[in-house]
């Protein structure tokens, strides 16, 4: 235990050190490793309009932490509580938007974006953009496919929107609870030095979710490379937006649970994704599509189809 | 007065009235009392009262008549009017048919609902019935639209007639959208305004987006 104090202790020397040294350094250095302070810190000379957020958020991380998931004060059955979860401008949602489609290495985003101000909005609007965006697009990629046959006949296909919908509202907010409390329940066990709220983790979650609106409308193209080739792609981004804000919160933890943690995440955000074009596409020579594992052998799956 | 010397009163004009305060006795609701009036006269002053909102929709203008005398008769017949003419569609199973009546009866409701839930938590100063008003009351080009559609499609179901419909939606749903920004788009905190919008935008694709679809047996 004096180990693990005095290791803090350094830490908060170092930060105070470089904070002393260049008072416009932007320091989150609470959840970053002693090691590599530096690179981190100068990659987050963000303009200027973070900067104040991120002063308020250095004086004391600790407390902004154990604050993180209490600053709504109004009690839950009024109004202006729900109100707390909707203070955001068109701007910050456009950035948050962005961040999760263009995520940088070494940048969290919840400590970059949320920044202990986490909405529903984003999350919200983009689940149900994404329900009608798939629905919309599988319908209209299944008339593209079937459109010479004498035989077809175009349904609407206007079920699939409630299965769409159930689908993507669970994993936008399931996944999120189920991982709040597993990581809770480790934060109990193991000392981490990073730790999210519930509504964050949600808030990553559906901001994650965004790379999926442009992928969907893409698999309207018929063809089984295109259609892999993007899954992997908005897999890449997103996923990697999902590694780099997981893996400081369990990186302290046992590397073989630290490592399952966000392989699962993954996993699960795969599913997903290849779930989805799954049942809501066809395939486009209606022969059902071959094992879900794309990849080395893609090569020999086109040359089959034509 | 100097200035007055040119006016004159015309003799003519009448100057009398009466000046005397009502007394207390006299109900000060009889005017308003629509208890002993003719059925025909409320059932008319409710159709008036729709009637004036539907062209306040088709030709929006800076008026707030919609806001300020709200009612939610319009949106209800135009829900069920939309929801009773997407019915009869073909499907091969129960699955793959278009909406059923309470699909698109819950889609619309509940959409407005959320939609307006949602320019309220943004800030919006609007009153929950009135979005709801407008809102509702701005699905009528997206009615005109399906009655077209069902109109073209009873002459054939061909290219041509896709195109035209492709048209009259689109069309439509641009009018729908534009129509009830202007309404709305006051209401909201002005950096928040795209943010409101943009829910109103997906409601009426995806209405327009059932329109479209609908193919008839």
């Amino acid at each position: 235990i004096a180990c693990l104090v005095m290791y803090l202790f350094s830490e908060f020397d170092d930060a105070a050190n470089l904070l002393a040294a260049n008072p416009d350094a932007t320091t989150i250095s609470i959840d970053e490793p002693v090691e590599i302070p530096k690179n981190q810190h100068s990659r987050l000379q963000e303009p200027g309009r973070e900067e104040d957020d991120e002063l308020l958020g250095t004086d004391d991380s600790d407390k902004t932490e154990l604050l993180a998931g209490q600053k709504k004060s109004a009690p839950f059955w009024t109004f202006e509580y729900y109100q707390t979860f909707f203070d955001v401008d068109t701007y910050q949602v456009l950035d948050r938007i962005k961040g999760s489609v263009f995520p940088v290495p070494g940048k969290n985003f919840v400590r970059l974006y949320i920044r202990s101000n986490p909405d529903l909005y984003g999350p919200f609007w983009i689940c149900a953009t994404l329900v009608f965006t798939i629905a919309v697009s599988g319908n209209l990629s299944n008339f593209f496919i079937h459109l010479g046959k004498p035989t077809y006949h175009y349904v609407p296909e206007f079920r699939k929107v409630s299965i769409a919908a159930t689908t993507i509202y669970a994993y936008a907010w399931l996944v999120p609870l189920a991982l709040w409390g597993f990581l809770m329940w480790r934060n109990s066990k193991v000392m981490n030095i990073v730790s999210y709220s519930f509504l964050e983790i949600v808030c990553v979650y559906g901001y994650s979710l965004f790379i999926y609106i442009p992928t969907a409308i893409l698999w309207i193209i018929p063809q089984k490379v295109v259609r892999w080739v993007l899954v992997v792609f908005s897999l890449c981004l997103s996923g990697s937006v999902l590694v780099m804000t997981f893996w400081p919160a369990v990186r302290d933890d046992n590397r073989r649970i630290a490592l399952a943690t966000v392989g699962t995440i993954l996993l699960l955000h795969a599913l997903l994704a290849v779930g989805c074009l799954a049942y809501f596409f066809d395939a486009p020579e209606l022969d059902f599509p071959a094992p879900i594992i794309p990849a080395h052998n893609g090569t020999t799956v086109i040359t089959k189809s034509h | 007065f100097p200035g007055l010397a040119d006016v004159s009163i015309s003799q003519d004009i009448p100057v009398e009235g009466e000046i005397t305060v009502p007394v207390g006795s006299h109900s000060p609701d009889e005017d308003y009392s629509t208890l002993d009036e003719p059925v025909r006269d409320t059932i008319m002053r409710d159709l008036r009262a729709v009637g004036k909102k539907f062209v306040h929709v088709m030709y929006p203008r800076k008026s707030s008549a919609l806001l300020r005398d709200w009612d939610l008769w319009g949106p209800l017949v135009l829900c069920v009017s939309l929801a009773l003419m997407l019915q009869g569609g073909s499907a091969d199973s129960k699955d793959d048919g278009g909406p059923q009546f309470a699909e698109v009866f819950v889609i619309i409701w509940f959409g407005a609902v959320v939609i307006t839930l949602n320019s309220k938590l943004l800030g919006g100063t609007i009153s929950f019935f009135q979005s709801l008003c407008v809102l509702g009351y701005c699905v009528l080009p997206l009615t005109v639209a399906m009655l077209v559609c069902r109109l073209v499609l009873l002459a054939g179901a061909g290219t041509i007639s896709f195109i035209i419909r492709l048209i009259v939606v689109v069309a439509m749903f641009g009018w729908s959208t534009l129509a009830s920004t202007a309404f709305l788009a006051d209401s909201q905190p002005p950096n928040r305004k795209a943010l409101v919008v943009y829910p109103i935008f997906l409601f009426y694709f995806v209405i327009s987006w059932m329109i479209l679809t609908f193919t008839p047996q």
